[in-house]
């Protein structure tokens, strides 16, 4: 077998804070093949972001990756020159965020803000740029993108914006698009269009999508592959048909059984009690035992060790039957 | 847009209507001229006769009206004082005002901007505490004071710059200017830097507060997430969404400065409007205090005006209303 594209394996990122260290990203472990979907799902405070922003190395003051390697077509990049960093960003992994209201600069056109993502990688040929950038816009579904290259953010609906963030992070056919929640801010209907639209585009390019969300309908949707965290960690991976059939771990058993559409309309949905503790607090062992209904004194004593393949397993003492 | 234009210049009207009319009365209403004018042994007949002829008997709002319709005639009156049309007066002064102000204005903008960018970005250094340290001490040390210590060590105890007077100056389109010649810039330096602290002060906060609140910003890590240079992130993203309040307090500056840069211009004997106008109030010289007030507002209204401008032009979000 190949080398994966990506390999992420032990990854620790922390947070220096007031309440003094934060492991936002603790022991993080997973790879990507070329062309395929991970989905990372988990509650608000997860750390999903934090491992999407690790992996560009854009963790600032008072974060800092504490220790693991990712590796990235043959380098690595944990500890990796800003300048060799800077060359990978928007041209090799490129990256989407939640709300496009604000990651476009509403003072710049849609133009001025290509041309500065087109401009970040040398080697482009100048004269290339506006073919290029209609001809991503045109691919995310922008009408008329030719004249909307000259309008400004605000003169977007928020569905369309996030089609233009879309379209920069394709400007340079990048191996892989790490995509931070980028429907959770907009309509309903509209992010079901963008679901699908991500979906066939990445199966066109080729590229390897990495899609952060804390909705796993969403995830089990597109993914072919997803990976749970818990505050910090990963608790269980595996294929997207696996763990959705099978869940292992009582966290993904917990949020599958929160999915709207496993129960009829006006039946309550049994929700994960209690809250996912705070960083600055984690409880001895298992983070989860608080909540979960089979925590032992094992479990409140020693943080589980991960079962199974580094591709497929989970970190629990007492998991799931697997269904027969 | 000219809709825009129009409905400004409107309001303008409006606001120099209502400034015309409270300057008149506040200047009305602080002693009479009378006593000014006349040398205390005048004979009662030519006290009546300078009072008629200054137009002093007659009802207030008249007064009024009178003055009104003489200004939109382009007459801002004569000075009880050097007897001498008003608008010479204050044009004599201005340039003077006009090149230290924005010598001050301009230079703390320059100066401090890139400082406060600096310091909003590296927080933590030892750099952007010195910045810091600047700007806490533009603050809060008293103008006056600061020009005394000025003249103190670069005009008296070192003597490398002239203390006081524009020096010599050059024409340019008719008018004298001093920051043209070397001897003017010498003169220049000293008031300027006096006038600007507080100014350079003003910029490093702000730049700091603006850069240090954009680079937390999803608009920073997106375009740092497509690989562009923290010197692009700075010169095109940061610096186009920080001007749009630096512009605000440079048009307030700008507007300030030019009608009040009083103490400096006294500390320094420069021959600005704010000695001018100082004098005036002193020797109750109504015309000058009047037309100097009204220059003023219209000033005011003008820089505001060209401030709206540069928002448009520098915020896109604007350009629809
Ligand atoms: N700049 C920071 N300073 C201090 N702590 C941080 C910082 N950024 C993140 N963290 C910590 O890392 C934790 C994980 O944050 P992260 O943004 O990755 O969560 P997430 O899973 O993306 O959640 P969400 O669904 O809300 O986006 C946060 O709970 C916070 O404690
Ligand atoms: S390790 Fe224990 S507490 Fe944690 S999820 Fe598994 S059973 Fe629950
Ligand atoms: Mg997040």
């Amino acid at each position: 077998m190949s080398e994966p594209l990506l390999s992420v394996a032990g990854l620790k990122t922390i947070f220096n804070t007031r309440n003094g260290l934060l492991h936002a990203v603790d022991d993080v472990t997973f790879s990507l093949d070329r062309g395929e979907i991970l989905g990372l799902v988990g509650e608000s405070g997860s750390g999903k972001s934090v491992t999407g922003f690790s992996l560009l190395g854009l963790i600032e003051q008072p974060g800092e990756i504490a220790g693991g390697s990712i590796r990235f077509d043959g380098q690595e990049l944990v500890g990796a020159s800003i300048n060799t960093l800077r060359s990978i960003r928007g041209k090799r992994i490129a990256m989407i965020f939640q709300d496009p209201a604000m990651t476009l600069n509403p003072v710049l056109t849609i133009r001025q803000q290509m041309k500065l993502a087109f401009d970040a990688h040398a080697g482009q040929q100048q004269s290339d740029f506006t073919k290029r950038a209609i001809e991503v816009l045109t691919k995310v579904g922008i009408p008329d993108p030719a004249a909307r290259l000259d309008a400004y953010p605000h003169q977007f609906s928020g569905g369309m914006r996030q089609r233009v963030a879309i379209a920069i992070a394709l400007l340079h056919s990048p191996d892989i698009i790490i995509a931070d929640e980028p429907t959770t801010a907009l309509d309903v209907s509209i992010q079901a269009q963008i679901l699908a639209e991500m979906r066939s585009l990445a199966q066109e390019t080729g590229t390897a999508l990495i899609w952060i969300s804390h909705d796993l309908a969403t995830i089990a949707a597109l993914a072919h592959r997803i990976a749970v965290m818990y505050a910090g960690r990963i608790v269980e991976q595996g294929t997207t048909s696996a763990l959705i059939r099978a869940p292992r771990h009582p966290y993904t058993q917990g949020l599958l059984n929160s999915r709207p559409d496993r129960f009829p309309p006006k039946a309550k949905l049994p929700q994960i009690r209690g809250a996912m503790p705070s960083l600055s607090n984690l409880p001895q062992g298992c983070a989860f035992a608080p909540r979960c209904q089979f925590a032992s004194d094992l479990c409140r004593s020693k943080i589980p060790p991960w079962s199974g393949t580094p591709q497929d397993g989970f970190a629990c003492y007492h998991p799931l039957e697997r269904a027969p | 847009m000219a809709a825009f234009i129009v409905q400004r210049i409107v309001q303008g009207i409006v606001v120099m209507a209502a400034m015309s009319l409270l300057v008149f009365l506040g200047v009305y209403a602080i002693g009479n001229p009378i006593d000014v004018l006349l040398a205390p042994d005048a004979t009662q007949e030519i006290r009546a006769q300078t009072i008629a002829r200054y137009g002093l008997d007659r009802p207030l709002y008249e007064q009024y009206g009178q003055f009104v319709w003489r200004v939109l005639h382009g007459d801002l009156g004569r000075s009880f004082v050097f007897n001498m049309p008003v608008t010479t007066l204050i044009f004599q002064r201005l340039p003077a005002t006009l090149e230290l102000t924005l010598a001050a204005v301009l230079g703390a903008t320059l100066i401090g901007v890139p400082l406060g960018i600096y310091a909003g970005y590296r927080p933590q250094s030892r750099t952007a505490r010195w910045i810091m340290g600047i700007s806490v001490i533009g603050f809060s040390v008293p103008t006056f004071w600061i020009g005394l210590v000025l003249i103190l060590t670069f005009a008296v105890t070192l003597g490398w710059l002239p203390a006081g007077g524009r020096g010599e100056t050059a024409s340019l389109f008719g008018i004298q200017w001093s920051f043209l010649t070397g001897n003017g810039l010498k003169h220049l330096l000293l008031p300027a830097l006096n006038l600007s602290l507080f100014k350079l002060a003003l910029m490093i906060r702000l730049a700091r507060a603006g850069t240090r609140e954009i680079m937390l910003t999803d608009t920073v890590r997106f375009a740092r997430a497509t690989g562009q240079s923290e010197a692009t992130i700075i010169r095109h993203h940061v610096l186009r969404l920080i001007s749009i309040p630096l512009v605000t307090v440079f048009g307030l500056e700008l507007g300030s400065t030019l009608a009040f840069a009083v103490v400096t211009e006294t500390i320094f004997s420069w021959p600005g409007v704010g000695k001018l106008i100082i004098d005036s109030i002193q020797s109750l010289d109504r015309p000058v205090m009047v037309a100097y007030l009204v220059l003023v507002s219209l000033l005011f209204i003008a820089i505001n005006f060209l401030v709206d401008l540069c928002y448009v032009a520098l915020d896109p979000r604007m350009q629809k209303s």
